[in-house]
């Protein structure tokens, strides 16, 4: 039962990113193209944000029930990251609520689009430090200081240059999910244009990780020639971006959703084979694990019995949302 | 201030913000169902425009609940990471149902939104049930969750670690049922005394508007329904805790000294030093039968229980605004019920409409004032008997700094909303004609 509950940890995180990490990357697409795009955005994301919010809320579950060290310690260690993380969520969720929802139409708005844009960023940017935090192996578990145990572990280079791939990976998402929405073919280019420059920006910051990982002591590089898995998943990730950019040009729709879909769980599961079966590392060289810090049996059984019933009903809810909001996704090349 | 006082006041003020929206959450949804369907089978605009008002209502207050609550899942392990340690595996489990729970309610709720114009009328309506009905899923498990904490259940407590752990059990302790049912029943009231009192004042302002005559008849009927059941599940968890938590019920009733029979004390002001209630109203024997059945049986008092109380003065009293609160709507939606049966023109007479506007905020008072008595009167025991309070906070110092931030956040999302309803009311007659529409009174 522990790998079924494994596997629905994954999915979740691979939804996550894939459908809530792309709306955040649509609030960071507008900090650059701004009033132009406002419309398709706000129309692209109203109806699903807050479903694909749920997954995180999932992860968050799975995780205090399943792997309740791994919660707690990481609430304990990275509890500043977490709340930045949190405060980013609620603005961003509140503030395009109220601009979308807001029945007077006024000055008021471009005081929405601030908080909405800014939540944007800071939401994906602290994802990514806390997930640097927890691989780079700074947390002290006998900590002779409130900055050795609460703020070292996640201030440094590694992890606000992993939050800075995040917040690109998720705005090179959001904008070619986005080019099969735009109503004219000026705002198609826009979205084109803005995801060759999210492509060309997530490659050069996932380069960059690698770089600030040694300069923290994490030799982030030869861990990942060490894992035939983690390289694999690079390889293939790079592989496909050829194809991603020739069906773009082909005015492509679905075709490059999968592949910067596939991209973004090759990175994933780069980072999952790299660590394994690590999940959040000590300064002391211990770890915790999914395998080592795992609930009771009695505990994974039911909450794989939940997660599979669960998703018997939520799949195909979710499945007849996406159909009925986005249905030329499933049925048809836009033009 | 001191770290357990800041985590304490930051999870009151966390819950506190969120249970509003989450009560309007479970109760909303039917509401817009109820208009939605009488919608349907009438085809009567004004029906179509008041559930399109309300489920603007109804997305603006969701959105704002899913991401309070996201904050609550982390905030539980921010603040109380040994807590979570500890407890996570054993009540766990309705929180991976309301997951789920509130999943199909975020799915459902974005179909009801944006859906008009793309789903078959029916099927449109359908969603807006399946949010209500997912609403009160996910308010029942996070309930049973909370019920956990009073009547811990579902593992063996030996030597500091839980062993043994059955989450069913867990999950179906002893306190889930009485507890679901009062909250459940309570959304409704809140919502509903909430909703009538905001159309009883625009009636009140625009009279014979159609509009919010229709709209002030549907939620009064749902609140006043849930406000005369309410007294009924009070009572049972009245029972409920007087068998499993005698303690709390002694600092709800500022029972300093055990008594056979037992006064029920209404009002009145705790001294904990002289322990006795100053100002107060004794019923006799009432505390004895309400408690269990018997005017003349035995309830402990705070003397039984010689360690450690919860704080007597805030739990009495909150107890007591409960009750008050409590009683007035019930009294509201009798008088309603009752009248409105012969006397149509109730919802046109203004000593009527004022009443209801005053009753407004009612049911989220005795709603807040609720979670105070169970939640204080819990105190010391975050795990009732088990864990100490002050054993699960968070050992990292500076907590005031995130109770600080918490309650800034909220505080001006409070002022906000406030003032996107408003927004939302002034233009009500621009968006819908039937807000533009009279009728003089007696065609309900």
């Amino acid at each position: 039962m522990l790998y079924v509950v494994i596997v629905f940890l994954g999915l979740s995180l691979l939804a996550y990113a894939l459908l809530g990490g792309a709306d955040f990357g649509a609030g960071i697409i507008e900090i650059f193209s701004g009033k132009v795009t406002k419309k398709t955005i706000t129309h692209a994301i109203a109806p699903v944000w807050e479903a694909n919010h749920m997954w995180l809320i999932l992860m968050v579950v799975i995780l205090f029930v399943g792997f309740p060290l791994i919660y707690a310690q990481m609430s304990l260690y990275l509890h500043i990251p977490l709340l930045v993380l949190l405060v980013g969520i609620i603005l961003r969720g509140t503030a395009f609520t109220f601009r979308h929802y807001d029945a007077v139409i006024d000055k008021s708005q471009d005081h929405y689009t601030f908080i909405f844009k800014l939540s944007s960023v800071i939401a994906p940017l602290f994802l990514g430090v806390i997930t640097g935090a927890m691989i780079l192996g700074n947390i002290n578990p006998n900590p002779a200081s409130f900055y050795e145990g609460f703020i070292d572990p996640w201030l440094n280079s590694f992890c606000f240059m992993l939050g800075i791939f995040t917040c690109c990976l998720f705005a090179f998402l959001a904008a070619v999910y986005l080019i099969g929405e735009a109503e004219s073919i000026l705002i198609r280019n826009r979205f084109l244009k803005f995801a060759r420059n999210a492509n060309i920006a997530t490659v050069l910051s996932g380069g960059l990780v690698f770089v600030f990982a040694e300069a923290n002591g994490l030799s982030l590089a030869r861990m990942f020639l060490n894992s035939p898995g983690a390289l694999t998943a690079v390889i293939l990730a790079t592989l496909s971006l050829p194809i991603l950019w020739w069906s773009l040009v082909q005015g492509k729709v679905v075709l490059p959703r999968i592949l910067a879909g596939f991209q973004t769980m090759m990175v994933l599961g780069a980072w999952f084979w790299d660590q394994y079966p690590a999940v959040l590392r000590y300064s002391n060289g211990d770890y915790l694990s999914l395998f080592n810090s795992a609930a009771p049996e009695a505990t994974m059984r039911q909450l794989a019995l939940a997660l599979l019933v669960g998703s018997l009903l939520i799949l195909p809810a979710l499945f007849f949302l996406m159909r009925t909001f986005k249905g030329s996704t499933f049925t048809e090349d836009a033009e | 201030m001191e770290d357990l006082l800041a985590a304490r006041l930051q999870m009151a003020v966390s819950l506190g913000f969120h249970i509003i929206f989450a009560c309007i959450g479970m109760a909303m949804p039917f509401f817009m169902a109820i208009s939605g369907y009488k919608y349907l089978k009438s085809g009567k605009e004004v029906y179509k425009d008041l559930t399109k008002a309300w489920s603007i209502g109804v997305a603006i207050f969701f959105a704002v609940g899913a991401v309070s609550g996201t904050a609550l899942s982390f905030e539980l392990g921010l603040l109380w990471p040994t807590f979570m340690e500890h407890a996570g595996p054993i009540f766990g489990m309705p929180f991976s149902w309301e997951g789920t729970a509130f999943f199909i309610e975020a799915i459902a709720l974005g179909l009801f939104l944006y859906g008009w114009d793309r789903l078959h009328p029916w099927v449109h309506w359908g969603s807006g049930v399946v949010v209500g009905i997912s609403g009160v899923a996910s308010g029942i498990f996070v309930v049973a969750a909370n019920a956990w904490m009073n009547a811990p259940a579902g593992f063996d407590w030996i030597d500091g670690q839980a062993h043994n752990v059955d989450p069913v059990a867990a999950m179906f302790n002893e306190a889930w049922f009485s507890q679901a049912l009062h909250m459940t029943i309570a959304a409704f009231v809140a919502t509903g005394f909430a909703v009538s009192g905001l159309h009883a004042l625009l009636l009140l302002k625009d009279k014979n508007n159609l509009f919010h005559r229709k709209a002030l008849r549907i939620s009064l009927t749902v609140g006043a329904i849930a406000a005369i059941l309410q007294p009924l599940s009070g009572d049972i968890s009245a029972k409920d805790v007087a068998e499993r938590q005698p303690l709390k019920l002694a600092a709800m009733e500022a029972l300093f000294e055990t008594s056979q029979p037992a006064d029920f004390i209404i009002g009145g002001i705790p001294d904990e030093e002289a322990k006795q209630v100053n100002y107060a109203i004794h019923i006799p024997k009432l505390l004895s039968f309400l408690a269990h059945g018997d005017f003349n049986a035995e309830v402990q008092g705070l003397d039984a229980f010689p360690e450690e109380h919860p704080p007597v003065l805030i739990t009495h009293i909150a107890f007591q605004i409960m009750i008050f609160c409590g009683m007035l709507m019930a009294a509201i939606g009798l008088l309603f019920l009752l009248f409105n049966w012969r006397w149509k023109h109730l919802l046109d007479r203004p000593w009527f409409l004022w009443m209801i506007t005053l009753a407004m905020p009612l049911g989220f008072i005795a709603v807040e004032a609720g979670w105070t008595v169970t939640e204080v009167g819990r105190q010391p025991w975050i795990i009732y008997g088990i864990m100490r309070t002050e054993d699960a906070v968070s050992p990292m110092p500076g907590l005031d700094v995130t109770f600080y931030i918490f309650t800034g956040l909220y505080l001006m999302l409070s002022f906000i909303l406030v003032w996107l309803m408003r927004r939302q009311i002034m233009t009500l007659s621009d968006k819908y004609s039937s807000a533009r529409i009279h009728q003089p009174r007696g065609n309900n």
